[in-house]
């Protein structure tokens, strides 16, 4: 029989056994098996869990045995897996079979050294005493931690009535490294041993409440794999965890269970189980002894669930110049549906190999085995992305030896120089603006005070460059956006507000509409690049406010309305409206766009060509090497950009700084004495959108130095960029002051100033003509002109009249100014 | 025949291959899957296969040792999976000595975009194959299949199918005997063959595609890396999909689409087990295979002589290029311009070029496309008409029903020439797969990477692709130097003087040498010496100092490119003042006639 079954091929420590049919009714059958059999079966046997009688409904049910078992399709076709014992066939148990002193209990799984008494007990005792007082999970939320743990869900599901108990595999590491190895090692048989133990547990403790079925055990976070690439033929068979992206999802597939007979002639019915994907058609009714008389009745068969899942590779994990890996998976019963096509999720399950058929008739086989994985525990990844922080997808794992370099390096006086000069070292100096970046990509501390009634507040920190064409912005920007895990990177000019934002598209598989979500919120906690930050249209700026401040976006489109997330920080590049910089005019007037966005920049910083020697001898010395020096010398000179990505992702993982009580004064200081540098000339020079600013440097700075508090340091380095920034961007050029208004309302003060004037002067002017009610715009600027003793300018002109046409004076059509009343 | 399973000799026998392979003359012995048409192949026999990695499947599990047993003796046999696609019978499937192994799948294809000299100067070089040339096809299987002959009761009418329009397809090559099996084959075969899309980069392309199936160091492989294989060919029919054959439950997890691309018919797309593959640095079959270093003498033969060359070849393309010599010099230097590091983000070394100015007339893009086409081993036109850039598929993608990357025709080898004609673009509206086709290349030229597309996420892959553009005005998409052409021939004789370019093909050892020369100069090493830097270093102060916005740090950028690539195309490795104040000059004399020309023609940008 065995030719045609053809079974999975087996890890080096599991064995198959095909001797198997002859013994399976007794007590040495695996508990799985036992279903439906015939009443002879010893009911005192551990191993019964499920009676015949137990398909009938209606009648109450409160123990183990009322509770009708339900087929676990997750664990693979039922296997016949009779025990052995040790002391009588040594010959045939495997080498791995040692550590079981028991001298009684010498009786294991064929093939495994999972004892199942040893292993019940085992699991019994590590759900009544395993306690977590540290547990961080969410799902353990409102659970007390210092009770044993999984007493506590099974508690909950007497409740619920849920029956699903999903045990952390770490935590059965921690209680009992043996039990661990057996269920990573052996999954289906110790799978069923848990349900078993689970159930008597259960059904002892709470011995009234109705289930609909028994308990079901889903172990999860096994640390046997992370990753799909490093599947190997050793893992056949065992326990795995790995992350991946669905891509597919398949339509339901009914798969029969167990089939049902009925003969044509007396009618007597008979069940079948299937067995490895095969229906044993019994060929003669043993009532009535006709031959070839039994017909499948489908409609009484049962059938279970099933559905195919591809998931691929997360990009992350994989390596440069290949593409990524894809594997099939297989859902059973409740886990169908579970996933949707591009959800991250981290399965565990069991993985199997195939061989494959050629064709039915032939005896030759493809030598190659088909691969898969049947599922029993499903997490997604980013399930919570829409109400708060998944900390658990978001972490890294760091090793050991990996977190001491990063410590290492935090604890150097330098970090934050060598960490800055690390970042896109092909471009050459512009020391502040990648200090600035750098901040940037740690960010602030996230701070929540939805509850009390004030929001979240920002902790991203957004950058803009300006300057002249050519000072390679957009090199900086590719650079940041290759460094970070979800960065995005768009350009102004191609991006409309949809693909910013999301829209809506319909789905050609499905035909149902479905939110594609655009660039920013696929950056959610990460970073957005836009370049040619200037040649985006307004309606789609418009879409950056909300975003900026409130770090939420809002779609109503298609019938469809929500807010997501989009928690990014903004690193944005734009160039002047004329080709040039103009150093005669403020950043405004250069890049034209409107101060409402600016104003929601921390940090906006020129990228300008200086122009002196010095610095072009320097800049000439970086460019020559950067093209002849050899790969090795540019490696030794700067941080690895590994090193540099895995520094930010622990630094945003596991730092939260808090101010200091000195830093809040510093802090407190630093705003007063912006405040006050601007009063003595009358203006406004500072706001609390500048404190906030403040902030979160300061606390992006104790990032760098993987400091818990924010200090007095972080404070001075977050004043002193602050300041550089706003000596580049918010310098008048008229007076030469920094004047935080030209951020903030548009225009400096001296500007607006200057303005006024120009409209007295005008308004005078208008009032010596006398009484007409109407002059021309040329004559009356030409006159202004004459009258005034500085130069003004065109736009000047306009602004003073359209002051004027304010305040209801005038109003102007086309060429002509007319005055009203 | 390779039974047993001692791992020890196993690697011996791959080590014998590879160090026979390594012998001069070995390589040329074994026969080419790109020129010897597949069913005169010998089954289970070594050849090699040039090709690029299209796409890479999943890895497989296999037996890499299983047990027979013979019914008739009971006697059970170790044999051994590694190199061969199908199982002998009478398998033991619960044989305890089994062994699972893995092993990769990699979909090659031809090298796309190689030009035809290429092809025909590696076929001249061509052996005979061992098997008797003779077509006799019903001989070969009855013959050499000996351990699989139970599936030869598959109909012979099938294979004489798949024979048939293998034989259609290789047919240009010339070979006389292929005439005759033209003939014998039905008419009706071509059709069959080409429902199956084979997924060349490249629109047109012909040659097959091949599985190659890989046992060790998978992971230095990279997608789109060019290869020599050699390996053990495998034409088994059996491991091609049939609709035909009745579906097991337990292996619907594939779907029929999946089936078809990954099992297509073994006819047209045989398998390769890999025994051993070569990097290949370029594909140019006048060069000696293995790196220039460990060829000093050619080395040394071809570096005295490539000034010489040079200066032919910039007569060739002033004549080419309407007597713009200036424009002539831009364009050897773009042929050998190759992205020979990165820094971070930055691909050095790249150098795109735009001609603009190039007349419309007597389509004179298309004619120095295929005087380009003669020169380098591989390149591709690509007409930039609004039909094509909002109809061509230019980035791969990702199709998750057939599992298969989709390829694109910007998915080129290194060093391709991509020639995109601008003058082909007419007023009109790109729609979002023209707006993202043009983004496509705007980031090919920029960055040199493509995006490829996963559907729910890009992935980005670096690429070497020269771009050179031609337009009339300048071009739409960033380049890193543009140069105007200036017609020294009046417009009243263009046709007649452009018929008389192209009517007189140069000779070919004429063309071999510049072809030669083009190649070498790319591989060449390069350095730069510190006093040379120095002086290089003064040179930018002292230019910035007359007038700084005169040379800004971009245009330092590509005037340290043009020195490296003039001195290269003078055979010079290090870079001399000579050459720098050379390349000052040149750039200087582009930059003037830029400028000369914004003064005639004021909107010109």
């Amino acid at each position: 029989s065995t030719g045609d079954l053809m079974p999975m091929p087996t890890s080096p420590a599991t064995d198959m056994l095909s001797p198997a049919a002859a013994q399976d009714t007794s007590l040495f059958s695996s508990p799985r098996n036992c279903l439906h059999r015939c009443a002879k079966l010893d009911m005192s046997s551990p191993l019964m869990y499920g009676t015949p009688s137990s398909r009938v409904e209606g009648t109450p049910r409160s123990s183990v045995r009322g509770t009708p078992a339900r087929q676990r399709a997750d664990l693979g076709s039922v296997r016949k897996a009779p025990q052995v014992d040790l002391q009588s066939e040594p010959a045939g148990a495997d080498g791995a079979v040692a550590s079981e002193s028991n001298a009684g209990q010498r009786l294991v799984i064929w093939g495994t050294d999972v004892n199942v008494g040893t292993c019940k007990e085992k699991f019994q005792r590590f759900l009544q005493r395993f306690i977590d007082p540290t547990s961080t999970e969410d799902e353990n939320a409102g659970l007390d931690l210092n009770e044993p743990l999984y007493m506590q869900k099974l508690e909950e599901i007497s409740v619920v009535g849920d029956p699903v108990l999903n045990v952390n595999c770490l935590h059965v590491q921690s209680f009992d490294a043996e039990l661990y190895r057996q269920l990573i090692c052996y999954p289906q048989e110790v799978i069923p041993t848990f349900d078993m133990a689970v159930n008597e547990l259960f059904f002892e403790r709470f011995p009234d409440s109705i289930l609909e079925y028994q308990i079901q055990v889903r172990p999860y976070n096994a640390l046997k794999t992370r990753n799909m690439r490093s599947l190997n033929p050793e893992d056949i068979d065992q326990l795995i965890t790995i992350s991946g992206m669905v891509i597919r999802t398949s339509q339901l597939i009914p798969e029969m269970q167990e089939a049902f007979f009925q003969c044509h002639v007396c009618a007597y019915s008979t069940r079948v189980e299937v067995d490895r994907g095969r229906i044993a058609e019994p060929a003669v009714c043993r009532h009535c002894n006709t031959t070839h008389s039994l017909a499948l009745v489908h409609n009484r068969s049962a059938f279970s669930d099933k559905q195919m899942v591809k998931i691929q590779e997360s990009p992350e994990d994989m390596p440069a110049g290949q593409t990524p890996h894809t594997t099939v998976v297989y859902a059973h019963n409740d886990l169908v549906d579970k996933v949707q096509p591009g959800d991250r999720v981290n399965i565990t399950g069991i993985y199997r190999a195939v061989p494959m058929r050629v064709n039915p008739r032939q005896s030759n086989v493809k030598s190659v085995y088909k691969t898969h994985i049947d599922a029993i525990h499903f997490r997604k990844t980013d399930e919570k992305r829409l109400h708060g922080l998944d900390e658990d997808a978001e972490q890294k794992l760091f090793t050991e030896d990996r977190v001491q370099t990063l410590k290492e390096l935090a604890a150097k006086p330098d970090v934050y120089e060598r960490l800055s000069s690390a970042l896109a070292p092909s471009i050459y100096e512009h020391e502040d603006i990648k200090k600035g970046i750098l901040l940037q990509l740690f960010g602030g501390t996230r701070k929540d005070f939805s509850q009390t009634g004030r929001g979240h507040f920002r902790a991203e920190v957004n950058i803009l460059l300006c300057g002249d064409p050519g000072t390679s912005k957009s090199q900086l920007l590719q650079y940041v956006y290759n460094l970070v895990p979800r960065g995005q990177y768009t350009s102004g000019k191609g991006s409309s507000a949809v693909g910013l934002t999301a829209y809506v598209m319909k789905d050609p598989e499905t035909r149902q509409l479905v939110l594609q979500t655009g660039a920013l919120v696929l950056s959610d906690n990460g970073i957005c690049c836009i370049d040619e930050f200037d040649k985006m249209s307004d309606n789609t700026r418009s879409v950056l406010h909300e975003v900026m401040e409130q770090q939420t976006l809002s779609i109503a489109k298609a019938g469809i309305i929500c807010q997501l997330n989009a928690r990014t920080a903004v690193l944005a590049a734009a160039n002047p409206v004329e080709s040039q910089w103009n150093p005669k005019k403020t950043t405004i007037e250069n890049i034209q766009l409107p101060h409402t966005l600016l104003s929601r920049f921390d940090l906006i910083f020129l990228m300008l060509d200086p122009q002196d020697e010095a610095y072009d001898r320097r800049l000439a010395h970086h460019l020559v090497s950067l093209y002849y020096q050899s790969e090795e010398q540019m490696e030794e000179e700067f941080l690895d950009m590994a090193v540099l990505r895995d520094y930010i992702a622990y630094a945003r993982t596991y730092i939260n700084p808090r101010l200091s009580e000195e830093a809040s004064q510093a802090l407190i200081e630093a705003y007063v004495d912006m405040r006050k540098i601007g009063s003595g000339r009358g203006m406004v020079s500072a706001y609390p959108r500048q404190l906030e600013s403040l902030i979160r440097l300061a606390e992006a700075h104790a990032k760098v130095r993987f400091s818990e508090k924010v200090e007095t340091i972080d404070v001075e380095e977050a004043k002193r960029l602050h300041r550089e920034a706003l000596k580049q961007s918010a310098t008048d050029p008229r007076t030469g002051f920094v004047d935080i208004s030209i951020l903030t309302t548009g225009m400096s003060a001296t500007a607006r100033k200057r303005k006024e004037e120009v409209a007295q002067a005008l308004k005078k002017l208008i009032q010596s003509k006398g009484k007409t009610p109407a002059m021309k715009y040329q004559q009356l600027l030409e006159d202004l002109r004459g009258q005034s003793e500085t130069a003004i300018t065109r736009e000047l002109f306009d602004e003073a009249l359209r002051a004027l046409a304010d305040e209801d004076y005038l109003t102007v059509t086309g060429k002509t100014v007319r005055l009203l009343a | 025949n390779n039974n047993g399973a001692d791992s020890g000799w196993e690697a011996k026998a791959v080590e014998f291959f590879k160090d026979h392979l390594k012998e001069k003359e070995a390589r040329t012995l074994v026969p080419s899957l790109n020129d010897v048409p597949l069913h005169y192949l010998k089954p289970n026999s070594l050849v090699k296969f040039r090709c690029l990695i299209q796409d890479m499947f999943d890895p497989e599990f296999y037996m890499g040792v299983y047990e027979t047993v013979d019914p008739r003796l009971k006697a059970k046999v170790l044999r051994c999976g590694k190199y061969r696609d199908v199982t002998e019978c009478g398998v033991d499937f619960n044989s305890r000595n089994t062994v699972t192994a893995e092993r990769q799948t990699f979909y090659c294809v031809p090298v796309p975009g190689e030009n035809t000299w290429v092809k025909d100067i590696s076929s001249q070089a061509r052996v005979v194959p061992s098997t008797s040339y003779a077509p006799s096809r019903q001989k070969r299987s009855y013959e050499e299949d000996d351990d699989m002959d139970d599936m030869d009761t598959q109909p012979q009418k099938q294979r004489e199918t798949h024979g048939g329009s293998q034989t259609h397809s290789e047919q240009h090559h010339g070979n006389g005997d292929c005439k005759r099996q033209e003939t014998e084959a039905p008419s009706n075969q071509t059709a069959s063959a080409s429902h199956l899309d084979l997924n060349f980069p490249l629109p047109g392309e012909k040659g097959p595609s091949c599985l190659v199936k890989v046992y060790q160091d998978w992971d230095g492989f990279k997608l789109n890396d060019v290869l020599e294989v050699f390996g053990i060919l495998s034409v088994n029919h059996t491991t091609s999909y049939s609709s035909s054959s009745l579906l097991d439950p337990a292996d619907s997890m594939e779907t029929a689409e999946e089936q078809r691309v990954h099992c297509p018919p073994a006819s047209l797309v045989p398998r390769l087990h890999m025994l051993y593959a070569k990097p290949l640095p370029h594909n140019n079959p006048l060069l000696p295979p293995t790196g220039l270093e460990d060829n000093s003498a050619f080395l040394s033969s071809t570096l005295s002589e490539m000034a010489s060359v040079r200066a032919e070849l910039l007569a060739y393309f002033t004549h080419v290029l309407l007597g713009d010599a200036l424009a002539a010099e831009y364009l050897i230097l773009h042929l050998i311009s190759t992205v020979y590091a990165r820094r971070d983000v930055l691909p050095l070394g790249k150098f795109t070029l735009n001609l603009s100015g190039c007349p419309t007339a007597a389509s004179y893009t298309e004619r120095l496309y295929q005087i380009i086409q003669q020169l380098v081993p591989s390149s591709f036109y690509l007409p930039m008409s609004l039909q094509n850039m909002n109809q061509m598929r230019l980035v791969p993608k990702k199709d998750y029903v057939a599992n298969r990357l989709v390829s694109g025709a910007l998915q080129l080898a290194r060093n391709t020439s991509l020639f995109l004609d601008e003058t082909q673009l007419e007023q009109g509206q790109l729609d979002t797969t023209g707006v993202r086709n043009v983004t496509a290349l705007g980031n090919l030229i920029s960055w040199q990477k493509v995006d490829y597309d996963f559907n729910y996420h890009q992935m980005e892959f670096p690429c070497n692709i020269n771009v050179v553009i031609a337009s009339e005005g300048r071009s739409l998409l960033p380049s890193d130097c543009q140069i105007r052409l200036q017609s020294q021939v009046a417009p009243a004789h263009m046709d007649e003087y452009l018929s008389a370019v192209h009517m007189h093909p140069q000779a070919s050892s004429q063309l071999n040498k510049f072809r030669m020369y083009l190649s070498v100069a790319r591989q060449l090493d390069y350095s730069i010496s510190d006093e040379v830097t120095k002086s290089v270093e003064d040179d930018f102060v002292d230019m910035r100092k007359d007038d700084p916005q005169s040379v800004s740090a971009e245009d330092f950028h590509r005037l340290l490119v043009v020195a490296r690539l003039l001195s290269l195309s003078l055979g010079q490795t290090s870079l001399s003042t000579d050459t720098w104040s050379r390349a000052k000059h040149l750039d200087m004399l582009r930059t003037s006639r830029m400028e000369q020309h914004k003064c005639v023609n004021g909107n010109e940008p």
